[in-house]
């Protein structure tokens, strides 16, 4: 398979805090990365300098294409409806046609079963309808690789599934895709592949099932331990 | 009651046309404040230490200083110092826009820190450029949550003029206290119905703006 993102020796700071330290990570087309890992880790920073949302002091992130993004708090534009949002960045950006962007995010918007809101404003919608919303805003613009920042973490518990259903729909189109989550069930159920950061170094890269069944660093067991619960009598 | 001395002769005309000065001089007013305002404004939001405490001493003199004291000081005051005779309104309309300036700089300077940060990086991840995201997403923002508060500015505006009669202009309320002046013999109790009419012509000026105002607010947010 073809490397489509390739991260060499990346290091971020703020000022003398490093957040990212020396990372080296190759992703290819249509795998699916969970990167995990305890909070303040520099798991959404990753993301963000693979966006170009940071700008990073040492090493090089390489992709064959674009990238999309999906935040945890949706950032739907509020002044435009469903179907405005969709339309803005494809045809601002990339110059399309409306009628067949129009077409597109009609058929995507389906796809999420949220046809019915094309025509509504995010504020009418929940959090799970405008996050699914925000996921066809990125799609719809083809990249070649998706970025999902606990996308559910904003979410009410019942509505997290709505969501992941869909990220899972697009793993099963071959989608490449790099999420960061708390969810674990999910993560195994998705990864292809499981990143564990801590520090901002990564501690372990490996499968799903090695990585949840037999996780080699003592680190990753502690960080695992903290997602248990002992029955209280 | 004394609302009999409303009709008579040209009182009636007099007391609209009064209005219409009001309304003049705050139109002329807001059309400045909303244009130094939004330029002021986008200015304030710079991190600039220099600009920000002149920006502070500014906003803090308009809100100390009573806009009468303000309209005092120039028309007497600069007449006086510089020996060149500034006229009434024109003294008016300069105090009236340096206050609405800065009530409306500090309204575009809260819009403009209002707008979160990541609706500009949503906007990057998206690929539009920086002329785009604000073209497309955030003025438009800035504007729905500006036009209700500028409306506001303007009623408050519209009502302030009452005092423009201590620098001379002859505006609805003094029109108001030459017509109960001039009736003294004849209808003696004239004042509760000239203040009433008076009233109730700054509530027509004022109420549809204001009515507006609470439209938008609604529809926009």
């Amino acid at each position: 398979m073809d490397e489509i993102l390739k991260i060499e020796h990346l290091t971020k700071k703020y000022d003398d805090i490093t957040v990212l330290n020396d990372i080296s990570l190759t992703v290819k087309k249509g795998e699916v990365l969970v990167i995990v890992g305890p909070s303040g880790c520099g798991k959404s920073t990753l993301l963000r300098c693979i966006n170009n949302l940071e700008d990073i002091q040492d090493g090089k992130v390489n992709i064959e294409g674009k990238t999309g993004m999906v935040f945890q708090s949706y950032e739907l534009f509020p002044h435009m409806t469903v179907l405005q949002n969709l339309m803005l960045a494809p045809v601002k950006v990339q110059k399309r046609k409306k009628d067949e962007v129009k077409k597109e995010a009609e058929q995507l918007l389906e796809r999420v079963g949220l046809s019915s809101k094309k025509d509504n404003y995010p504020a009418q919608l929940s959090g799970g309808q405008k996050q699914r919303v925000a996921i066809v805003r990125a799609l719809i613009m083809h990249p070649e690789v998706l970025l999902f920042d606990e996308v559910t973490a904003a979410l009410d518990p019942e509505m997290v599934r709505e969501v992941l259903d869909v990220i899972l729909d697009l793993a099963k189109q071959d989608k490449t895709m790099l999420i960061v989550t708390h969810e674990m069930a999910f993560a195994r159920a998705i990864a292809d592949r499981v990143i564990f950061l801590e520090g901002g170094s990564i501690i372990e890269d490996t499968t799903p099932a090695e990585f949840f069944d037999a996780p080699r660093s003592e680190r990753a067991k502690s960080f695992l331990r903290t997602f248990e619960f002992e029955k209280v009598h | 009651m004394g609302f009999e001395v409303i009709f008579k002769g040209k009182n009636f005309i007099r007391l609209l046309e009064g209005l219409g000065v009001a309304l003049k001089i705050s139109l002329v007013s807001v059309i400045i404040s909303i244009v130094l305002g939004m330029i002021v404004g986008m200015i304030m939001t710079l991190k600039n230490p220099v600009i920000r405490a002149v920006s502070r001493i500014y906003l803090e003199i308009v809100r100390i200083m009573p806009q009468m004291v303000l309209l005092f000081i120039v028309f007497f005051g600069f007449t006086k110092m510089t020996g060149r005779n500034i006229s009434a309104e024109l003294s008016s309309v300069i105090v009236f826009s340096f206050w609405g300036t800065a009530e409306m700089a500090d309204l575009v300077r809260g819009c403009l820190t209002s707008i979160p940060k990541i609706q500009y990086e949503s906007s990057k991840a998206l690929g539009l450029s920086r002329l785009q995201t604000y073209v497309y997403v955030i003025i438009p923002q800035i504007i729905r949550r500006l036009i209700p508060l500028s409306i506001n500015l303007i009623t408050r505006m519209i009502k302030t003029t009452s005092l423009i009669m201590m620098i001379g202009i002859v505006e609805v309320l003094k029109v108001g206290q030459q017509i109960i002046e001039a009736n003294r013999k004849s209808s003696p109790h004239a004042a509760f119905g000239v203040f009433a009419v008076v009233f109730l012509l700054y509530f027509l000026a004022c109420w549809p703006i204001s009515r507006l105002a609470g439209y938008l607010e609604r529809k926009w947010t």
